[in-house]
């Protein structure tokens, strides 16, 4: 198990599009999703995942359909849109941007040393 | 269209609320059910495994709380829960929650009373087809809109810029309708009016110009909607039947539509009769002297003419109606009014006052939303360590900010509505008021729509404004800084913004309350002033005989025989007849007089325009009107002998220069006539303005001057309601169908005293309200300021602090505020007194018992604003209080 990792606020949008964009999720699939592809360092706390992805239907970024489990549950499915891919897309590259930039500033060493 | 969409999904969503309150319901469910299969088959037993999954869920409602906010379309919802949240907070703090819904009803509830009147009197359309091109004809030389029947058909038949003219004219009348017997008020109107108006008849046909054919050539009459509705039952087989009106032959010829009131806004006429009929009704004609100006004239512009060029062209008949008839005209020069209030004469006036007091109802609005702005202020500092606690616990500032306005907006509404019913009540009442019962006079200034949302829009934008005052103190909150610290304590800085806001308001309440005393103070004064005349024990009985089908030749036969009768009655101690009208206030009639030696009596020469009564020999008497030298009239100043009159002092001054040796002088009249004084009598009021000076008058003899609408003046000690009988029974006894109608002289006066009454009650209010205002304004301040140095008086008091010391400390700054702000509004109140004195008998602030009583207002305005503070300050128990902190 890797350590235990913050999650920034502002982040959670940008996970659930990530993890729905490898396949139609149910809320509860969302969050073994992260946990499972963050290697466990993600965790998030279960309540926390459903307005999320309220939010992000409200602006179109994600659809619903109720379907079944593979263990036979009936369960809300989200999946992205043409909006949420671009959207993912978009939140992608910042995030790269970012820690790309935050990882210059972290490496710098002193002048001269 | 985006909006569209969204409102319409808006719209689905709060519909289908259910359903998705059951689907966000479901998929929680399967949450719990997924997690709880995967923890099964880690090996728990089912049961443990459920139980395990709902805690690691965490907080059911708050999911539900936080996804309802997320989910579209909540903002109904979420508005409801604000306010209900709203509610319940309130509920916790009733005194302030009724402090703060009382001060925005009076607020509101003024506005939307004087918005209405200027709604039902300015901006309500008299539904008539293009009204925007019709007009009034008004004279430029005195702002009047009357013309003469003779002058007015040749206006008629010569302009071109109108469609044509019309013209109405105001007028009492007396109708018989099998045994029903009614006073009703007409209009009559040339025969062209309802044409000229486009109007169209709801039953039967109206009037038109082809049936003005000549004097007294059309008997016909047309009835109002609300007369047929409440005197015919709404019987549509009117049409054609004859009823009897001033005792002559009419028949009706159909109804006007509903809603028809003929142009004038306050006035409702109950018939129409032909104007060409005026010598008939009323005894005698008006219609041939050109310089007898009777009604108004109204008419539509053609298409495509200006007002401008109507004018240049009325001008340019004007000047050839002077050439023309040169003794009957005079600058003859016009504009054009609107048509609602009778032109600018009354337009003009009206719109100013109502302006003012919109001003005034204005400030009193945002001087309601300062005093909320600083209760919600001290609220904002009372709660500071729950609003720190919110935060730190994590709620975030935007919430915080919606739980305050959400407050103050639920405020305003309930105050909104309160105040709103509160208005619609009294406008309710003010449109069904008849104020001079002898005129259809009537406001119509009953609510509508737009008064409705003129409330709500005010309520919510006033609420947005009071509630966004403590904003920048709650978004400043350094939650850890007041846990640490508790509320901020610093000592307050030495002037504020708040406080000059504070002190001007007040002021402006104290100029309020000052203005309303000095109103009161004069009206209770204005009802003990010398009249020239003694209205007290005085019962008017006004009688027409034109009315009762005399002819002109009878009158004064039928009047003397009226007054012999009533003076049998036992206990009448004296009995006369005065025409035209009493004196009141109303000057109904005056006219200009001439010196003597004048040659050209034309009006710039004369030497005093003085009001014109016509009495009975026993006038003077009956008013208790001292004569101070020469002779009453008798019985033989008649047609046949020399012209005489009695005049006032005043009158006497002005023409003849002084009241000494008038008596016996001569004085001319405008149509030349030499009259010689006989008598003088002591001066009065008889002007409508009771702040100004005598006015000039004179007395003829009524045989020499003779009217048909005559009041009688019975004076006697007796009961009102008994001498109504006797007087009834002895004028049966000498013409059954006899029209009259009593009330005492104090009630005349006070019709009369209608304007300056309901000026000095609009004051009274508004004094009222300002002191209200007052009192939340200064309770707010002194709360907050309290509630910000609790601790140190809590500290104070362990210290040993005496009473005195601690109420100075609390209370001393919003006591001094009162103090300056009173100063202040008792200056401006002085200043404004030559302003008051235009509506306010002898309105001055200089009086003593005016001073006196604004101070003692003020003074239990501080103290009942105190009150509940200074309690508070003084039960501070430091224990508590440090144990708290």
């Amino acid at each position: 198990m890797a350590e235990q990792a913050q999650l920034l606020p502002g982040t959670l949008d940008l996970l659930i599009l990530k993890a729905v964009s490898l396949g139609a999720l149910h809320g509860y699939g969302v969050l073994l999703r992260i946990e499972q592809i963050s290697r466990g360092a993600l965790t998030i706390e279960q309540g926390a995942v459903y307005p999320g992805l309220f939010r992000l239907v409200r602006q179109g970024l994600l659809k619903a359909t109720w379907g079944t489990s593979d263990n036979n549950r009936r369960a809300k499915f989200y999946e992205l849109t043409a909006a949420g891919r671009k959207r993912l897309q978009e939140e992608t590259d910042g995030w790269n941007r970012l820690t790309a930039a935050i990882g210059f500033v972290l490496t710098a060493q002193p002048e001269g040393a | 269209m985006r909006v569209l969409a969204y409102l319409r999904s808006l719209a689905s969503r709060f519909v289908h609320r259910d359903q998705l309150e059951d689907e966000m319901a479901e998929e929680l469910r399967a949450h719990l059910e997924l997690r709880a299969d995967d923890l099964a088959r880690s090996g728990m037993t089912r049961a443990a495994a459920e139980r395990q999954a709902r805690v690691e869920f965490g907080g059911q409602s708050r999911f539900k709380d936080e996804a309802r906010d997320m989910v579209a379309g909540r903002v109904i919802e979420m508005i409801a829960r604000d306010a209900g949240l709203a509610v319940r907070r309130l509920r916790k703090s009733p005194s302030f929650a009724i402090a703060a819904i009382v001060t925005l009803a009076m607020a509101i509830g003024a506005n939307a009373v004087v918005f209405s009147a200027v709604n039902g009197l300015i901006l309500r359309p008299l539904d008539l087809p293009n009204e925007q091109s019709l007009y009034v004809v008004e004279r430029t030389a005195d702002k009047s809109s009357s013309e003469s029947y003779p002058n007015y058909v040749d206006l008629r038949d010569r302009t071109r810029s109108f469609e044509t003219l019309a013209g109405f004219s105001p007028d009492q009348l007396w109708i018989t309708s099998g045994d029903r017997q009614s006073r009703v008020w007409a209009y009559q109107v040339t025969g062209n009016y309802f044409d000229a108006l486009g109007v169209q008849p709801y039953l039967g046909r109206l009037f038109h110009a082809a049936d003005d054919q000549g004097i007294n050539s059309a008997p016909y009459v047309v009835l109002s909607y609300p007369y047929w509705r409440t005197h015919f039952d709404g019987n549509t087989g009117v049409v054609g039947r004859t009823v009897r009106i001033n005792k002559q032959p009419y028949t009706i010829i159909g109804v006007a539509p509903e809603g028809f009131r003929g142009t004038i806004l306050f006035l409702s006429p109950d018939l129409f009769v032909p104007l060409v009929n005026q010598p008939q009704l009323d005894a005698t004609s008006l219609l041939t002297r050109r310089a007898q100006r009777l009604f108004p004239v109204v008419g539509h512009l053609k298409p495509g003419v200006t007002p401008t060029q109507a004018i240049a062209e009325l001008d340019a008949l004007g000047e050839w109606l002077e050439k023309t008839y040169p003794g009957d005209n005079e600058k003859l020069r016009f504009t054009l009014g609107p048509p609602g209030l009778n032109g600018d004469a009354l337009a003009a006036p009206m719109k100013a006052f109502l302006g003012g007091l919109m001003l005034l109802a204005a400030m009193i609005l945002v001087a309601a939303c300062t005093n909320l702005g600083s209760l919600f202020a001290a609220r904002a500092a009372e709660r500071s360590r729950e609003v720190a606690l919110q935060l730190a616990l994590g709620a975030s500032r935007i919430r915080i900010v919606r739980q305050l306005l959400s407050e103050a907006v639920v405020i305003a509404l309930i105050g909104g509505a309160v105040g709103l019913w509160g208005s619609v009540m009294l406008l309710r009442w003010l449109s069904a008021w008849h104020p001079f019962p002898q005129f259809p006079v009537n406001m119509p200034v009953a609510a509508d729509a737009r008064v409705y949302l003129v409330a709500l829009a005010l309520s919510i934008a006033s609420g947005l404004l009071f509630g966004a005052v403590p904003l920048r103190q709650v978004l400043r909150t350094d939650p850890y800084a007041i846990i640490k610290a508790g509320a901020p304590a610093g000592a307050p800085r030495r002037l504020t913004a708040r406080d000059l806001l504070l002190v001007a308001q007040i002021a402006v309440c104290a100029l309020l309350v000052t203005s309303s005393m000095v109103a009161l103070r004069g009206l209770a004064r204005s009802m003990r002033a010398d009249f020239g005349f003694d209205p007290r024990n005085v019962t008017l009985v006004e009688t027409d005989l034109a009315m009762g089908g005399f002819r002109a030749a009878d009158v004064p036969a039928m009047q003397r025989r009226m007054i012999d009768a009533l003076q049998t009655i036992p206990g009448a101690e004296a009995v006369a007849l005065i025409g035209a009208a009493p004196p009141t206030l109303f000057v109904s009639n005056r006219s200009k007089v001439f010196d003597e030696t004048t040659m050209d009596l034309k009006p710039a020469s004369a030497a005093a325009n003085a009001a014109m009564y016509s009495v009975s020999p026993d006038y003077f008497h009956a008013a208790r009107t001292p004569v101070v030298s020469g002779r009453p009239f008798t019985w033989h100043d008649d047609a046949s002998a020399p012209r005489v009159a009695i005049v006032n002092q005043v009158f006497a001054r002005r023409v003849f220069g002084s009241p000494t040796g008038a008596v016996g002088r001569f004085y001319k009249m405008p149509d030349g006539a030499r009259v010689q004084v006989v008598g003088l009598v002591g001066d009065g009021k008889n002007s409508l303005n009771l702040a100004d000076e005598p006015q000039p008058a004179m007395f003829f003899p009524l045989l020499q001057s003779p009217y048909s609408d005559t009041w009688l003046v019975i004076r006697s000690e007796r009961d009102l309601s008994q001498l109504s009988t006797a007087i009834r029974a002895k004028l049966h006894e000498l013409d059954p169908e006899l029209p009259s109608f009593i009330e005492t002289w104090t009630t005349a006066m006070q019709a009369a005293l209608f304007a300056p009454r309901m000026a000095s009650l609009t004051l009274g209010v508004l004094g009222a309200m300002g002191a209200i205002l007052s009192v939340t304004g200064i309770f707010g301040m002194a709360a907050y300021s309290l509630t910000r140095r609790l601790r140190e008086l809590g500290i104070r008091v362990a210290l040993g602090a005496p009473h005195e010391e601690i109420l100075r400390a609390a209370l001393g700054r919003p006591f001094k505020v009162l103090l300056f702000g009173s100063a202040a509004g008792l200056v401006l109140g002085v200043l404004a007194s030559r302003v008051l004195s235009f509506i306010v008998y002898q309105a001055t602030p200089r009086d003593p018992i005016v001073l006196a009583g604004v101070v003692l207002a003020m003074f239990v305005v501080g103290l009942t604003a105190t009150w509940i503070p200074a309690r508070r300050a003084l039960l501070v128990d430091p224990l508590i209080l440090l144990r708290d902190e």
